[in-house]
């Protein structure tokens, strides 16, 4: 178990290796430059200003440099507002959008499984067509328009919710319905299909026959084997959350990272967009490497299949 | 001798968007205490439906006990509400399931699996239902059982997993066990192996046992009465020895024939033909249409249950009197 967890430490080094490159070359051949809008300043003074920044470097030394502020986590101030650094706006950022992106995932977990369980359970019934209608609808619904529709009808209308901005649970209710649809959504369909295929398994007939109580069997025989299709698809999920959530950050002008990120590339702000990038992709990188973990643990199988293979 | 189950014209019905299934029509039989009845059939001939019926595991909708009684130790199973059946499976009823490879959870240790039933009846600790497991695992033969009870079911064998499946119908000491074709998944010489140990079991525990098997090599091991079903109906009933050295039924007749047999020389005889639809099954006797005996009163009406001792009941009307008297001159005539 540790040589696979050491082996997949390496991999996601690698990847991210990749990932910093990749952004590296795209960054460059975007065109443009971070002083390009402003138009007051005069020639000499953008080149004092790319001498500062290093940007009139050949490029190898720009990528050493680049790989070196990575390296010791020092991506300097932000080029738009020079007074904060990365790590600063970062340190701001991340908090909120880490906020934002577990409520939406717990809300979608929770909600999503009991969804697709009662769907299940009723098959073929008025729930179960019911539960499938709202998951199709989640589903087709893009997160953006959700967003619109709710702060229209739910803020605007109703004033039930605060239109935007994060200043407390109150203010939550609409980014995470909005975020949080089309996951809960895929996780309940899932959850319905695999629970439908398990509970016709002989494993949980015998569990009857034991006479256990029907929530019993469906927590403790049903479930577990439910959800490892739905742990498979927690990364692919995860992804379309912060993807997600970038565009509803915008929408409710919540501080969060996802507005760094879109106004770094916006204004060619090369530290925060490298900052940012490799704050999310390590983020999703590791959370990727969970879900791998967690579904070892889930399943017996999987585990001892690893160590077999390894020794 | 003392009844511990009797099914008194236990009818099983599937509503299906094709129209309704019969699966069983009007089962009888009786179990005595510690005695093993082995039901015989073919595939879809009602055996499952049957037992699982006695369980109240038919999946309701789609299936139905439309009628019928299931007295255990006279209490009617079928008016129980299913909380109280509940209490019943597991205890004084378990039931084991013909796949041992799919019959345990792949997700929870062997431990867990074993110990979930007595805790769920008897409020006993942990380490008491660890121990009452271990010795179900000596039990049924399982070596080194401590080491065993931590492990999952994917470290098995087929033979070592339909042990545990039988362990653990075992562990709340039933009175009755329902043993659904228990050696049909298994290779033959595991199934010698299962099919003693049930020998073992009934000695040591007094245990009833239904088996429920379409190999009749199964049944002359171990059961000491048999019934036959046939599309829905238990045709003919009898001991081990009745049902082999003289059966009454055309079909029982047939199946025995079925069976491959080293020591003669002789062409297997097969039924030709298959069961009917149960979509809408014939009024009379269900088996007319393969029956190389039938007579025009077959089609049209069922015939009576005739005793031909005290333990052996046939369905026929061949054992009517006035056949009886046709089939000596068609013979003489031969």
């Amino acid at each position: 178990m540790f040589k696979y967890i050491l082996k997949k430490l390496l991999m996601m080094l690698f990847t991210l290796w990749i990932i910093i490159t990749l952004t590296f070359v795209l960054m460059l051949s975007v065109p443009g430059s971070p002083f390009n809008s402003e138009s007051s300043s005069n020639e000499i003074v953008q080149q004092n200003l790319e001498k500062h920044y290093n940007l009139d470097q050949p490029i190898a030394v720009q990528y050493v440099l680049y790989l070196k502020s990575i390296i010791t986590l020092e991506f300097g101030p932000s080029i738009k507002q020079p007074n904060q650094t990365v790590n600063d706006l970062l340190g701001r950022g991340f908090p909120i959008s880490a906020e934002l992106g577990l409520v939406t995932i717990i809300v979608a977990l929770i909600s999503g499984i009991a969804i697709g369980i009662l769907a299940a359970l009723r098959h073929n019934r008025i729930i179960d067509y019911i539960a499938m209608g709202i998951a199709v609808l989640g589903i087709s619904i893009p997160n953006f328009i959700l967003a619109t529709l709710l702060i229209q009808q739910l803020a605007v209308n109703w004033s039930i919710f605060p239109v935007a901005t994060w200043q407390g649970p109150l203010y939550m209710v609409l980014p995470v319905l909005a975020l949080a649809t089309g996951p809960m959504a895929i996780i309940a369909r899932l959850t319905r299909s695999t629970m439908l295929e398990v509970l016709t398994q002989d494993y949980i007939k015998m569990a009857k026959a034991k006479g256990l109580a029907p929530w019993k069997i469906i927590v403790k025989h049903a479930l577990r084997n439910a959800l490892m299709p739905v742990i498979t698809i927690m990364g692919t999920l995860l992804v379309g959350i912060m993807t997600g959530s970038f565009v509803i950050e915008q929408i409710f002008a919540i501080p969060g990272m996802g507005k760094y990120f879109v106004e770094s590339i916006n204004h060619r702000d090369f530290p925060v967009i490298m900052g940012t990038t490799v704050f999310y992709s390590s983020f999703l990188i590791i959370m990727l490497f969970l879900v791998d973990i967690a579904y070892g643990i889930i399943d017996p199988r999987i585990k001892v299949n690893k160590k077999e293979g390894e020794e | 001798m003392q009844k511990i189950l009797e099914v008194n014209n236990l009818h099983v019905t599937f509503t299906t968007y094709g129209g309704t299934v019969q699966a069983v029509r009007g089962v009888d039989f009786h179990l005595n205490k510690g005695e093993t009845l082995a039901i015989v059939g073919e595939s879809g001939c009602g055996k499952s439906v049957t037992v699982n019926a006695v369980m109240r595991l038919i999946p309701n909708p789609p299936g139905k006990i439309t009628k019928g009684k299931i007295l255990f130790k006279d209490q009617d199973l079928t008016e129980l509400k299913e909380k109280r059946m509940r209490a019943i499976r597991g205890v004084d009823i378990s039931m084991i399931f013909q796949d041992p490879m799919t019959a345990l959870n792949p997700t929870l240790t062997i431990g867990t699996q074993l110990k979930e039933g007595v805790k769920q009846h008897h409020s006993i600790s942990d380490k008491e239902a660890e121990k009452r497991a271990l010795e179900m695992m000596k039990l049924v033969g399982i070596p080194n059982p401590e080491e065993r009870l931590k492990q999952y079911p994917h470290q098995f064998s087929g033979g070592m997993r339909q042990r545990i499946v039988i362990a653990i119908a075992l562990i709340c000491e039933p009175e009755l066990l329902i043993a659904d074709e228990p050696t049909t998944a298994l290779d033959v010489t595991i199934q010698a192996q299962i099919l003693e140990l049930f020998e073992k079991i009934q000695k040591v525990t007094g245990i009833s046992i239904i088996l429920i098997t379409h190999d009749l090599g199964v049944v002359a091991k171990i059961a000491d009465r048999v019934a036959v079903m046939y599309a829905g109906k238990i045709i003919e009933t009898g001991t081990k020895r009745e049902i082999f050295y003289n059966p009454q039924h055309p079909y029982t007749k047939g199946l025995l024939h079925s069976v491959p047999r080293l020591d003669r020389k002789e062409k297997l005889q097969p039924i030709e033909g298959t069961p009917p639809d149960l979509f809408s099954p014939p009024l009379g006797c269900p088996f007319t249409a393969r029956c190389p005996f039938a007579m025009e009163v077959c089609d049209k009406v069922y015939p009576k249950t005739v005793n031909q001792s005290d333990s052996h009941e046939v369905d026929c009307w061949l054992q009517d009197d006035r056949a009886k008297k046709l089939l000596t001159t068609a013979v003489k005539d031969k």
